[in-house]
């Protein structure tokens, strides 16, 4: 049972509480759908601390709790709060505690939302600290497999990118690990995923790294794009020559299989022209979608149930 | 002839025995024995030793460590043996073991870790392994090698 813990990592998630999260994700998005009305966390406040600009996952997160009947309060500029005051989150949470029922944070710093749990007994979910780890993003990413493919193991699963800021790919690397999957890494070898993600996985799921996309189109059933930042590089010309190498085109997708689907975190810049939108394989703004039902069905759990 | 007798034998204190050659200074920093106290400490350093080829021994007069803050030095001397000495007698011996979390000795290696700023809590590790040893920082969850442990000492 979830009820009142803290997802600060994807690990403190089990895998009987991960398929319950993702069966209530299948009830909200029935009713999301059919326009049904839900009231179980009328009454109940969702705090958002966002020391980091975010749009997909504060926004998701407050549609959420708004469509379970619930509210939210909170921050998305720190200039806004108590924070440029000096004030440590440590007293940050402390005065959310006392204003929420549930707080949700982003922040900076790699290790913030596990501090964020020790200082409050209510539910701290991580949104996303540092280059650490995103669990909600996570379990969205693995709802949208299954969803897709009825189930994960078996899988052979490509992330493309930058692999060594994107903190999507790392908690999705580590919670990948626990199914029977194979992963290929593709990325520039200045973008490579860090050493001590790889030591936690390397003996647990078959991984392969390589930097040329082609490798793995004719193979691969997810394609896992993430942003390549401008402003990881001091060589713009080197950016530019390597944007062009990992973005996907129309001209890629036909070479991969008709039942293969691209996935991206968003936002996207480069690495997925407009032109694969529209074709099957795009499931990247569906992904987004799920977001909302799937927090829905998160915070419903750790708040206590649909009752 | 036994090496050890180069420093003389102490009344009352804590001998720490078996530090591997060259870490006895690390020893002292995380017993926060610094040049400000007022009792004396002895230092034997690549002392001739048959188990360990070379050893660093440190002798502390007057002054009867705990358990607990002696177990600490197992980060650097692992196979560390302590002695409590009252009146030239051992009265107590044991060999160091380290605990299944440390904290407050070394600072998360990540820059980038909440722990390496202000806020009001300590540096927390949890010991993955001994044997290497490594370290995972309770709040990045960066996991800390060997090397890095000494340097962040």
């Amino acid at each position: 049972m979830i009820k009142s813990r803290c997802i600060v990592s994807i690990d403190d998630v089990s895998d009987s509480e991960m398929n319950e999260i993702f069966d209530l994700t299948d009830r909200m998005n029935e009713s999301l759908e059919s326009g049904k009305s839900i009231t179980t966390m009328k009454g109940k406040i969702l705090a958002t601390l966002f020391y980091e600009p975010s749009t997909r996952t504060r926004l998701s997160f407050e549609s959420a709790m708004q469509r379970l009947g619930g509210s939210t309060l909170g921050f998305s500029d720190v200039k806004s709060s108590s924070v440029s005051k000096g004030e440590t989150l440590a007293d940050t949470v402390r005065m959310a505690e006392s204003y929420s029922d549930i707080i949700v944070i982003r922040h900076p710093l790699e290790g913030s939302a596990r501090l964020a749990s020790r200082f409050t007994a209510k539910p701290v979910i991580n949104a996303g600290d540092g280059s650490g780890q995103h669990p909600t993003q996570t379990l969205l990413d693995l709802y949208t497999m299954k969803k897709e493919f009825g189930k994960i193991d078996g899988l052979k699963i490509a992330l493309i990118g930058d692999l060594k800021y994107g903190r999507t790919v790392h908690s999705l690397l580590l919670a990948l690990s626990r199914f029977k999957v194979q992963v290929t890494l593709v990325s520039p070898p200045s973008l490579r995923i860090p050493q001590h993600i790889i030591s936690k996985v390397k003996d647990i799921i078959k991984i392969e790294e390589t930097d040329v996309i082609s490798h793995v189109l004719p193979e691969a059933d997810v394609f896992y794009a993430t942003r390549i930042q401008k402003e990881r590089f001091t060589d713009q010309n080197e950016y530019q020559s390597l944007i062009g190498s990992y973005s996907i085109d129309s001209e890629l997708v036909s070479q991969m299989k008709e039942t293969a689907i691209i996935m991206h975190p968003l936002p996207r810049v480069d690495e997925i022209n407009p032109s694969v939108d529209a074709l099957p394989q795009a499931r990247y703004f569906k992904q987004a979608y799920y977001g909302v039902p799937l927090r829905m069905a998160l915070i419903t759990l750790l708040l206590g149930g649909e009752n | 002839m036994d090496q050890t007798l180069k420093i003389s034998k102490i009344k009352d204190g804590t001998v720490i025995d078996h530090i591997p050659g060259g870490k006895s200074l690390k020893v002292l920093s995380i017993l926060n024995i610094t040049g400000h106290v007022n009792y004396t400490v002895s230092l034997g350093m690549f002392v001739q030793s048959k188990t360990l080829g070379f050893k660093d021994v440190v002798k502390i007069e007057s002054r009867f460590l705990e358990r607990d803050e002696l177990d600490r030095i197992a980060l650097v001397a692992p196979e560390a043996s302590i002695s409590k000495i009252r009146n030239y007698e051992i009265v107590e011996k044991f060999q160091v073991s380290l605990t299944d979390r440390v904290t407050d000795i070394i600072k998360c290696s990540n820059q980038n870790c909440i722990s390496n700023t202000k806020e009001p809590i300590r540096p927390e590790f949890i010991v993955k392994t001994r044997k290497p040893l490594i370290l995972t920082c309770i709040y990045c969850d960066r996991e800390m090698f060997e090397g890095e442990i000494l340097s962040n000492l």
